[in-house]
């Protein structure tokens, strides 16, 4: 049977596109955090606070107490889904909530933090995207979990809803908090 | 009782698709006429016990049955009864039950209105559809079921339905864009028994072109909805965001209105057959792929559902072995289709080909930025990066723009072929008129931005031809001459129409939208845009799931009122969900649009007021183009040509001849 070549290229572009789904796929469940990154400490950063370019934070800032880090921007409609829960756990939980404002415009984000409400303790500018780079970040919004000594205990990809927050977050909280009070 | 009997229904009507993707195939190798014509019962079968199953997850959403986890995690008590039932697609199982819902309609279609098809061909197609229907069947029980139980310990109140989707945009998006992507579904399988049987005439490109232009009219309309619903319901304003999901139902889209360009220089002058067999192919495939990037998670993304690996993997191999078979068969047969039919260089058939090779690239070119991160992370080992709507406005928005010039065009084109004396004769008149009303559109705006004088001059510049084409074939019979039109030609018209008109609505809307953030407290004025807004203050109102602060403003211009806007600020009371509520008002030339930010004490309220000119044109171009693909579908042509066709088809096939 003569098959023209070219008749063939189709399947096998999708056939390449299928192999980039698939390891994709294997590559970033999305649950996981790359396993290099899990329980170890932040990576070392020393980056601008938002709209306050001439004061910088380091991984050090964050330290001291269970706290989430959260990746947000602008420019993603998800984290403004995402930023009622922000603000409710800001108000009613005794936990920081630390900011990382990625790849973004300095004016729009403020701009945004006015608009939605701030319920960061700080902010740091995340604006080349390194800070995001050394964390595995995918997009944003993504979710960290640090401990008090500043290791990632956990990471959630996606917005953190109510459902979330109650059957993830708020029992590995009260695990690491129980750690901290014991130790 | 009811859920049980739900999820019966669901397996007998995976039973009959496995029956209907079989039986009739087998007819067809055995020449048995009786086992082709199962293909319609099967089908009715298919779709009657998918509906029972769909009424049934409906009524328990109605009877608020907590003791099933769909049910529990997307509703509640408290939730106004068509917001229960339109819950029922609101997540990941029900809405791919709707799914399975529209392809069994759309196979029983296909079975009602196929009389005129020969019984071979038609055993085909139908068993075509069944095939495609198993896998989503099988989908939908194993990996996603939306009747389990949550039993023994159920629930005594749901957690309410996201208050995103609480929203009437919800209630009709969905449904209108599921149509669209199984509609593919239909031309798809037409191509494949094409393809199998060997006959690849212009017959079946006849066939398909009623179907495809259905399928890709709800496609637009799915769009249209879903931007006009992402505007006023995400509280900030925009209208496209360039979002995996919106990637995902765009990518058909633009394959779609390539197959029916192509469709239609396939039936009238048998060109690019291989092509358009290819795009019918292609046009299911992306929507498919659509399915799989929305619903494994492996890109995140605002409408995304439930992450779920296992589902991912499920999908994966679906679309390895619908599309990966497809695209084989299409190799090995596709060789065989040959005759091909010269043109001119110059030829309606050149330009289709112009707009087939733009909106494919276009198409390649989302995709290639929708899966960007993915490869990126690949070759770099674990590096991440993000796309964002720069990219995709940096390589879109010039793709665009010749097509709307070859629109503009091709309206003067013939078959086979045109001199450029006929093409460009009344150019020069048409482009100085353009050219004339932009300047006026301009200088009324004060607005000398590049983009926007490019992209309303080459709209403007479309209009013109349609409109001089509209009189050109009116001749001297005037509005008598109206009737003489045919459905397809008025089609193609409206389509153009509403392009050029979503057009200069998005370019308006881009340049010239004004916008401000600021404080307010009661009796505060503000102005934008020749707009005075007064902020009266706020009052506290309860809704049925919810309270909320009730923002009033009143705008008016030069000292009369023109309306009073209640923006609100909404908490869900079951989910504590807090949720923006804008208004706007609306008109014809512009849209006032305010919400409300966060209370800053003391009565003031953050409030952002939007003026968005021209906004109202993209989902009116929208909805244009729409239309302009339903009434291709009333062309009589389609319907006279059938019967011409089966009579010479009876006569010479096979099996008609062995039961004779």
């Amino acid at each position: 049977m003569i098959v023209a070549r070219r008749f063939l290229v189709p399947l096998f572009g999708f056939l390449g596109l299928v192999t980039v789904l698939a390891l994709g796929f294997r590559l970033q469940d999305p649950h996981l955090l790359p396993s290099q990154m899990l329980n170890r400490p932040l990576p070392a950063f020393n980056l601008p606070r938002l709209g306050n370019p001439s004061k910088t934070w380091s991984e050090k800032d964050l330290y001291g107490k269970v706290s989430l880090l959260n990746v947000w921007a602008t420019w993603c409609p998800s984290c403004v889904h995402e930023h009622p829960q922000l603000m409710r756990i800001s108000r009613e939980q005794d936990i920081s909530i630390f900011g990382i404002n990625y790849n973004d415009d300095t004016v729009k984000a403020l701009a945004w933090l006015q608009r939605y409400g701030d319920p960061f303790q700080l902010n740091i500018a995340d604006h080349d995207g390194q800070l995001a780079i050394d964390l595995g970040v995918y997009g944003a919004p993504e979710t960290f979990l640090l401990d008090a000594k500043g290791i990632i205990r956990y990471r959630h990809v996606g917005v953190v809803d109510e459902q979330v927050w109650a059957d993830i977050f708020t029992p590995m909280i009260a695990e690491l908090n129980r750690q901290d009070g014991g130790s | 009782m009811i859920i049980e009997l739900g999820h019966f229904a669901l397996i007998l009507a995976l039973a009959m698709s496995c029956c209907l993707a079989v039986l009739p195939a087998i007819g067809v190798h055995m020449e048995k006429a009786v086992l082709m014509r199962t293909g319609g019962s099967l089908a009715a079968g298919m779709f009657v016990f998918t509906l029972i199953s769909f009424i049934c997850l409906a009524l328990a959403f109605i009877g608020d049955d907590f003791s099933v986890a769909y049910v529990a995690r997307n509703s509640n008590s408290l939730l106004p009864v068509y917001y229960k039932l339109s819950a029922v697609w609101g997540a990941h199982e029900g809405s791919f039950l709707l799914w399975c819902l529209v392809m069994s309609s759309w196979t029983l279609a296909v079975a009602l209105f196929s009389q005129q098809l020969t019984d071979d061909m038609r055993a085909r197609v139908l068993a075509v559809l069944g095939s495609v229907s198993i896998g989503f069947y099988l989908f939908l029980i194993f990996t996603s079921n939306p009747f389990d139980r949550t039993l023994p310990f159920f629930p005594s109140e749901g957690t309410d339905l996201n208050p995103l989707l609480q929203d009437f945009g919800l209630i009709v998006h969905p449904p209108l864009l599921y149509i669209g992507y199984v509609g593919l579904s239909v031309p798809f399988a037409f191509a494949i028994a094409s393809l199998s049987s060997g006959k690849l005439d212009a017959a079946w490109a006849r066939w398909s072109r009623p179907w495809t232009n259905a399928a890709w009219a709800f496609l637009t309309m799915g769009i249209t909805l879903g931007s006009w619903w992402a505007y006023y319901e995400l509280g900030w304003g925009g209208w496209w965001f360039w979002d995996a999901v919106e990637n995902a139902s765009f990518m058909p889209w633009l394959i779609a209105t390539a197959l029916i360009h192509s469709l239609a220089a396939t039936e009238k002058r048998g060109v690019f057959r291989s092509w358009t067999v290819l795009l019918a192919i292609s046009a299911f495939s992306f929507s498919l792929l659509g399915a799989f990037l929305v619903r494994s998670g492996v890109l995140t993304s605002v409408h995304a559902f439930a992450v779920d690996p296992e589902r991912g993997v499920f999908i994966l191999w679906y679309l390895v072995i619908v599309i990966g078979g497809s695209l084989l068969l299409y190799g090995i047969r596709a060789g065989k289709m040959g005759v091909s039919v010269g043109f001119g260089w110059l030829s309606r058939e050149s330009f289709i080909l112009a707009n087939n090779l733009i909106l494919t690239v276009s198409a390649i070119t989302v995709l290639l930025g929708t899966i960007y991160p993915l490869i990126y992370e690949w070759f770099s080992s674990g590096q991440k990066i993000s796309v964002g709507p720069p990219y995709f406005n940096m390589v879109f928005v010039p793709l665009m723009l010749p097509l709307i010039v070859l629109m503009a065009l091709s309206s003067g084109s013939r078959w086979r072929r045109t001199t450029t004396e006929v093409l460009l004769a009344k150019q020069p008149l048409r482009l100085l008129l353009s050219g004339v009303v932009c300047l006026i559109f301009c200088l009324l705006t004060s607005t000398w931005n590049l983009w926007f004088l490019a992209v309303s001059f080459i709209s403007i510049w479309l209009i013109v031809n349609l409109l001089a084409d509209v009189r050109f074939r009116l001749g001297k019979r005037g509005f008598a001459g109206l009737l003489k039109q045919t459905p397809s030609y008025y089609g193609m018209w409206l389509g153009h129409i509403g392009i050029a008109l979503s057009a200069l609505g998005i370019v308006t809307t881009v340049i010239m939208s004004e916008e401000i953030d600021l404080l307010m407290s009661p009796g505060d004025k503000t102005q934008i845009a020749g707009y005075d807004l007064t902020f009266e203050g706020v009052e506290r109102v309860m809704g049925p799931n919810y309270s909320a602060d009730r923002g009033i403003f009143e705008i008016s211009r030069q000292d009369r009122v023109i309306e009073m806007l209640y923006p609100e600020k909404r908490l869900y009371s079951p989910s504590q969900n807090v949720m923006t509520e804008a208004d706007i008002s609306v008109s014809f030339w512009r849209d006032v649009y305010v919400a409300l930010g966060e209370p800053i004490g003391n009565q003031a309220w953050s409030v952002r007021v939007h003026v968005k000119p021209l906004v109202r044109w993209i989902w009116l171009g929208g909805i244009l183009v729409a239309i302009g693909g339903f009434t291709t579908i009333l062309d009589k042509r389609y319907r006279r040509l059938k019967i011409a066709r089966q009579q010479q088809f009876r006569s010479d096939t096979p099996v008609q001849a062995s039961l004779a």
